[in-house]
């Protein structure tokens, strides 16, 4: 099994008639091609392509074409076992190719090429499970034929169709005769009970490129001719160039052209160190625009002012000026945060005349075509996007920033060009996880029972950032308040409002996307309340559950897996926290103790998810412990700040990340269900957080409101 | 023109003196498993072995290795302590999105060359300074294990 992340495939869109959407206002994401042919993957060489999804070679081989973008999720492994599970193939003959951007492998749940929001075994679970079984049924009617004998007398197996008397057939047998045949449009589907690979725990498909130097990610891209860009980037959003003096740089070595585009000034050279020197040899004046006197306390006092006026209302039931008896208030903060990929954003294009192609790390191959496109004037089937490995994607990787500035410098050098941003540059490059500010309000009766709660969150917005949206449906930026606005905890009288702060740094997508600022708000919050009524944290959230069986499971389970309740070694304190999103749910319990310098120490992370059906449960344990490192890594160090309108943060020294020696043990517990597949890549990460600053609550009696602790 | 030995196999390198080796290694002879991150020795993703010692490539100039015989990972299954880390990587399925895992594995067989039975300790000690931004860190604990468990056995 293997990958080839560079795979080419010019032919593949020969006659597939599209065109793009119109665009252009920001970030606006197009869609690819309007039309696709699904059949197209027939049009690569000898063997049988009955979709877009699987081709079959005379030898035996399985071909998995998978659209989606592999930043360590396990995507790959994911959608070759949903098509091999019902093709009934021999695992060992299946190997994983990279799609080209076409409208088949659009992203159901999306409506264009793109990975990202949990959504890749949600959205494919069925038609990649169509897909395999329209092959399988194709191949045993081939076989039936052949035999003379009724298909229903036909079983297949590890790659073969088995027929009456011993008769058999390898796959690889029967494609010539299969290619034949109608496809079937609605082919029978297995019954889980007869899953062989769906729900086990097979080694992932991209696990040996990966472990020898062989994967192929965009930084790896090689071209003959190839110049390597490192850029100049404007230092405040919407800085322009007052004057650039590149005399020093053209002088080093290697260097071939300076090339000034809207993003910046750019060093091309033989290589990147001859173009980072020449960079840091660039005498660049900027103009820093509306945004030079920007700084984290204005960013924070316009966030905070916010929240003390009305806002746009998200969610209102019953009324939160009922009298109450107790009344609870606090107000938490969440800071930029940066995705820090640990693969630096980079970018090959390649724009010739009348065509281009650019070979990516990129969780949108489908919109970054069009920008490509529109960046060129060309049409959208003149574009090949080729989707490399990405060295993690967290949502960053949906940002067309290294997309558009590689293409504009191939197209003004006219040569094929490798955009690499250094790590600085990478963490200076905006598209953060927003800064957030919560104000909450809960209301106790005499008895301590709850009986309303008010929140009111002040963010930017994510949907017009990303071009998403002109203008918010009711005033509402989803992202802003979900995980607040959407929370499933019974109160009689609850109001939610948004209200809309835009300091303006541009914001983007950050895994789990506003859950991941909000639940740390509110379950930090909820832990409070709980406390305020005299009420244990797990016994008080199972009260406001009663009819959220899924939830509370997620929460029985992490509290019967953890031992809730039970004694812990000294200085040793346990919190709680849950979420619902992507589809799934989640609780953890985390167990925290502090050290002498009043820090934390996270020991263990007990956590329960119930994400529907499975697909691979191995994958399922790693992404919920990676997210909660993830988490982790935030709440105990993450922070973007802002001074004269500048990143204040340059590299892992300073946006440091979680280490080995503070990696806490992590237990995951699935919840068996038959319920339809949730997402996995962020459902984890939420809890993390307000997990561990509920715990720091019960070993310290101290409220952690801002963050990092 | 610098002189050393990567994999085996003698190289003459045409970059400047100050070239770090890490750039050396992609942009002029190919060998790109060895990972850029973050330029200053702070995320362990293009560790390699100079003279069999675990040397960051990225603050390494060309200059310092002259002569020297340098490892990458693309020579991990030539020996081995390489082979039984990535047979213990597959096995426990480290990586996620693979990007440090280069990294990751040069510094364990570094760790294991002089150390064949590492602690948790020791092997924090010595993994510490590589991040992983997906989190398999106890994966590589695990795999660490397991390798010298092979090793040894």
């Amino acid at each position: 099994m293997s990958t080839n992340a560079f795979t080419t495939r010019r032919d593949f869109l020969k006659g597939s008639a599209a065109t793009t959407g119109a665009l252009v206002i920001g970030f606006t994401l197009p869609v690819s091609s309007r039309f696709a042919r699904a059949a197209a993957a027939a049009t690569s060489g000898a063997g049988f392509a009955p979709n877009a999804f699987l081709r079959i070679a005379p030898d035996g081989q399985v071909t998995v074409i998978c659209g989606l973008s592999e930043m360590g999720q396990g995507v790959h492994m994911g959608i070759a076992s949903l098509v091999a599970e019902e093709l009934d193939a021999d695992w060992k003959s299946v190997k994983l190719e990279q799609a080209p951007v076409d409208m088949a492998y659009n992203n159901p749940l999306f409506g264009m090429q793109a990975t990202g929001g949990s959504t890749a075994i949600r959205g494919h679970y069925e038609p990649m499970r169509k897909a395999g079984a329209a092959a399988r049924e194709m191949l045993v009617a081939a076989a039936a034929g052949k035999w003379g004998v009724d298909a229903a007398a036909c079983r297949t197996q590890d790659g073969r169709v088995m027929g009456p008397d011993g008769k058999s057939a390898g796959y690889g047998e029967l494609v010539a005769a299969a290619s034949k045949l109608p496809v079937p449009q609605n082919p029978s589907l297995k019954d889980p009970k007869d899953f062989r690979i769906l729900g086990k725990g097979l080694t992932r498909i991209d696990t040996p490129a990966k472990v020898n130097g062989s994967a192929g990610f965009g930084i790896d891209v090689k071209l003959p001719g190839l110049l390597t860009a490192v850029m100049a980037h404007a230092p405040v959003p919407g800085a322009k160039v007052v004057s650039v003096d590149d005399a020093a740089a053209k002088a080093i070595p290697s260097v071939r052209l300076v090339v000034r585009i809207p993003q910046g000034v750019a060093v091309l050279a033989d290589g990147y160190w001859p173009a980072l020197k020449g960079r840091d040899a660039l005498v660049v004046k900027w103009d820093d625009g509306a945004l030079g006197s920007l700084s984290s306390a204005g960013i924070s006092k316009l966030l905070t002012d916010a929240t003390t006026k009305p806002g746009a209302v998200a969610r209102n039931e019953g009324d939160v000026s009922v009298a109450v008896a107790k009344t609870i208030e606090a107000v938490y903060e969440a800071p930029y945060l940066a995705h820090a990929c640990m693969e630096p954003m980079n970018c090959t294009a390649w724009v010739r005349a009348g065509e281009a192609e650019v070979w990516a790390p990129t969780q949108g191959p489908g919109p970054h075509q069009g920008i490509v496109a529109q960046l060129t004037g060309l049409p959208p089937e003149k574009v090949q996007v080729h989707t490399t490995y990405l060295g993690g994607g967290f949502g960053r990787r949906f940002a067309p920033d290294f997309i558009t500035a590689s293409t504009l410098l191939s197209k003004a050098a006219g040569v094929p060009v490798k955009l690499v941003y250094t790590r600085e540059d990478d963490m200076r490059a905006w598209f953060y996880r927003p800064a957030s500010v919560a104000r909450f309000t809960a209301g106790l009766d005499a008895a301590g029972n709850p009986v309303s709660f008010t929140a009111r969150v002040a963010s930017p917005a994510l949907s017009i950032a990303a071009g998403f949206a002109t203008e918010l449906p009711k005033g509402i930026d989803e992202a802003a308040v979900e995980g607040i606005a959407d929370m499933l905890y019974a109160f009689p009288n609850l109001r939610v409002e948004y209200a809309r702060a835009e300091p303006g740094i541009p914001p983007w997508f950050w895994r789990s996307v506003g859950h991941s600022q909000n639940v740390f708000f509110i379950e930090a919050f909820i832990d409070e309340v709980a406390a305020a009524a005299g009420r244990d944290p797990v016994e008080f959230r199972r009260s406001l559950l009663a009819r959220q069986p899924r939830l509370r499971g997620v929460l029985d389970l992490a509290a019967q897996k953890a031992g809730w309740g039970s004694p812990l070694p000294q200085g040793v304190h346990r919190g709680v926290a849950i979420t619902n999103c992507f589809g799934s749910f989640v609780a953890q319990v985390a167990e925290v103790s502090m050290d002498a310098t009043g820090k934390p120490r996270v020991h263990r992370v007990v956590a329960a998810v119930d994400c529907g059906r499975t697909v691979n449960p191995d994958v399922i344990h790693r992404q919920v412990e990676g997210a909660i490192v993830y988490g982790l890594s935030a709440a105990l160090h993450g922070k973007i700040t802002f001074r004269n309108g500048r990143v204040e943060q340059s590299n892992f020294n300073d946006y440091p990340m979680l280490r080995m020696e503070e990696m806490p043990k992590v237990d995951v517990h699935i919840v068996p269900s038959t319920e339809a597949p949730g997402g996995i890549g962020e459902p984890g990460l939420p809890p993390a957080t307000p997990a561990v600053i509920n715990a720091i609550f019960a070993a310290t009696g101290k409220r952690v409101r801002t963050l990092p602790i | 023109m610098i002189s050393l030995t990567v994999n085996g196999k003698t190289v003459q390198l045409s970059a400047t003196p100050d070239t770090p080796l890490l750039w050396a290694l992609r942009d002029e002879l190919g060998y790109t498993g060895t990972k850029f991150g973050c330029g200053i020795a702070a995320c362990g993703s293009c560790v390699v072995h100079v003279d069999g010692k675990p040397a960051r490539a990225c603050v390494t100039k060309i200059e310092s290795v002259a002569g020297k015989q340098v490892t990458t990972i693309e020579a991990m299954d030539s020996n081995r302590i390489g082979q039984a880390l990535q047979a213990a990587w597959i096995r426990n399925d480290v990586p996620q999105c693979g990007y440090c895992q280069s990294g990751q594995i040069m510094s364990a067989a570094a760790l294991l060359a002089r150390n064949p039975r590492p602690s948790d300790t020791d092997i924090d000690e010595s993994m510490r300074r590589n991040l992983c931004r997906c989190g398999t860190y106890n994966q590589i604990r695990a795999a660490i294990k397991d390798a010298a468990a092979t090793l040894s056995a």
